[in-house]
């Protein structure tokens, strides 16, 4: 599966697609498939503030816990209510429909390229 | 790492594979719900040939059995198998594993991957104590498939002459499945109907392939542990350990006390004639939270003293609800009692249910 060439990476899974000032961030198809069946998302109430890096939600399979790390310092401002009550939109559309949270945000740090993520997850 | 003989077959089904009891494994060949719902409700096929095979046999089997196991191998009717435990002589759990008695004389012993050796060296130092020479590690020479669910049988009796309707629970027989001999185990590990076949290594691929074509779904090891533990099967490594006696783990039915001597019994006498300081119970919780393996556990939700730890949870896939099993304080262990999980930091309440949480309709 290849990584969408419009979104910028970070080494923790996460992809993040900018318009304007906000962010849309969800988890690439390479942590889908390696967390396995996603049954809860716990994502962050909107007005939360996000820390570059520091866990700001959890995804959890059948079988293990990932951690969703925030890409960016942030505001969230809207976070995605398919993924509450469905949460194997994960799986079925890691890029598309299954989105975790919208952040508003005025600097963006240097994440990596989608080859760059290729690069790392041994793709491409 | 070690591998099945089937391992390339896995892959080639689109297999992700883990690191089980040293040995690369299949965890999913697509999604662990769909193969869990697979055995629930139709019929799946697991590889646990990584599993050991010991055959106990010659004058003597059912006595050094008897000496070596705290179950009573000797009671065994022939073509019947009993579940059994591995002891140390403090009454510490090695292994928990089947005994299936082939013939008077003649048994086949199945054990965890992960205690192979020490299974093994364990009954050769028994058997050497006795004077018993009839104990053989086959392992390396089988391969093991277990087909599980509602649908097993019938999957199973289209592929061999041998009527399976001859082969009640916990029984073992003799037939050919797509042309190769093998022992028919009417056991499991899901809380399903269904058999584990053993047969030749070099037979796998066939027998295998034979399965899936005759509709059996292939299913990795995850589907396999949300399973057992929906049917409340302990899992070495999680509920038992060698710092775990029968008694605390709810195996008391197991051991058989009333008999002179084997490995283990001056300590488990003792151990039988006291409450143990802990015991193992079944946990459900709320939500969508899973309680997971060594998650402490509290009496309340503002207690900070620790009564008890979770050894395996997960999300139900059967019942939707979290189960959990556990290690709780005995005087807290109380059906019906609720308790506090710390979940990463955050604490949820769990109610003390009997175990099983899944039993199938009959």
């Amino acid at each position: 599966m290849s990584n969408p060439t419009n979104r910028s990476y970070t080494a923790e899974h996460e992809w993040v697609l900018v318009e304007g000032d906000v962010a849309t961030i969800g988890i690439t198809a390479y942590a889908a498939e390696k967390l396995g069946d996603v049954v809860f998302v716990d994502l962050p109430k909107i007005g939360t503030s996000t820390t570059y890096m520091k866990i700001c939600g959890e995804i959890e399979s059948t079988k293990s816990v990932g951690e969703l790390y925030a890409p960016l310092d942030g505001e969230v401002v809207e976070i995605n209510d398919v993924v509450v009550s469905a949460p194997e939109t994960v799986n079925t559309d890691p890029f598309g429909a299954g989105w975790l949270i919208k952040v508003k945000f005025t600097t963006l740090p240097e994440l990596m390229t989608a080859e760059q993520y290729d690069a790392l997850t041994g793709e491409g | 790492m070690p591998q099945t003989p089937l391992h390339a077959e896995h892959a080639r089904l689109g297999a992700s594979f883990t690191d089980f009891g040293g040995w690369d494994m299949p965890v999913r060949y697509s999604s662990d719900l769909a193969e869990h719902e697979a055995v629930r409700t139709n019929a799946g096929l697991f590889d646990i040939s990584h599993m050991a095979e010991i055959f106990v046999q010659g004058t003597g089997s059912a006595t050094f059995l008897d000496y070596s196991l705290v179950g009573q191998a000797s009671l065994i009717e022939n073509g019947k198998a009993k579940y059994s435990l591995i002891c140390n002589q403090d009454g510490g759990i090695i292994d928990d594993l089947i005994v299936y008695r082939l013939a008077d004389e003649s048994f086949l012993v199945i054990a965890n991957a992960g205690n192979r050796t020490a299974v093994v060296e364990a009954l050769k130092s028994r058997a050497a104590t006795l004077g018993f020479v009839g104990v053989t590690d086959e392992s390396d020479d089988y391969a093991l498939l277990a087909i599980q669910g509602p649908h097993a049988t019938k999957i199973l009796q289209s592929v061999t002459d041998t009527d399976l309707s001859t082969l009640p629970y916990y029984s073992i027989g003799e037939g050919t499945v797509s042309g190769v001999h093998t022992y028919l185990c009417r056991t499991g590990y899901t809380g399903e109907d269904g058999f584990e076949v053993l047969f030749n290594n070099s037979e796998a691929v066939n027998v295998f392939n034979a399965l899936i074509e005759a509709g059996a779904v292939p299913c990795g090891l995850a589907s396999r542990d949300t399973l057992r533990l929906e049917a409340g099967m302990p899992l070495y490594g999680h509920e038992l350990n060698l710092d775990v006696n029968p008694y605390e783990a709810g195996f008391a039915r197991v051991v058989r006390l009333d008999r002179d001597d084997f490995v283990g019994r001056d300590a488990l006498l003792e151990l039988s004639t006291k409450t143990p300081s802990r015991k193992l119970v079944g946990l459900v919780g709320e939500g969508k939270r899973a309680a997971r393996a060594d998650y402490p556990l509290y009496s309340d939700s503002e207690s900070t003293v620790q009564i008890g730890i979770i050894t395996s949870g997960a999300l139900s896939p059967t019942l939707g609800y979290p189960v959990a099993m556990g290690y709780l304080e005995t005087d807290q262990s109380e059906l019906g009692n609720t308790v506090s999980v710390d979940i990463r930091g955050t604490r949820l309440p769990m109610t003390i249910v009997k175990l099983p949480f899944y039993k199938r309709s009959k």
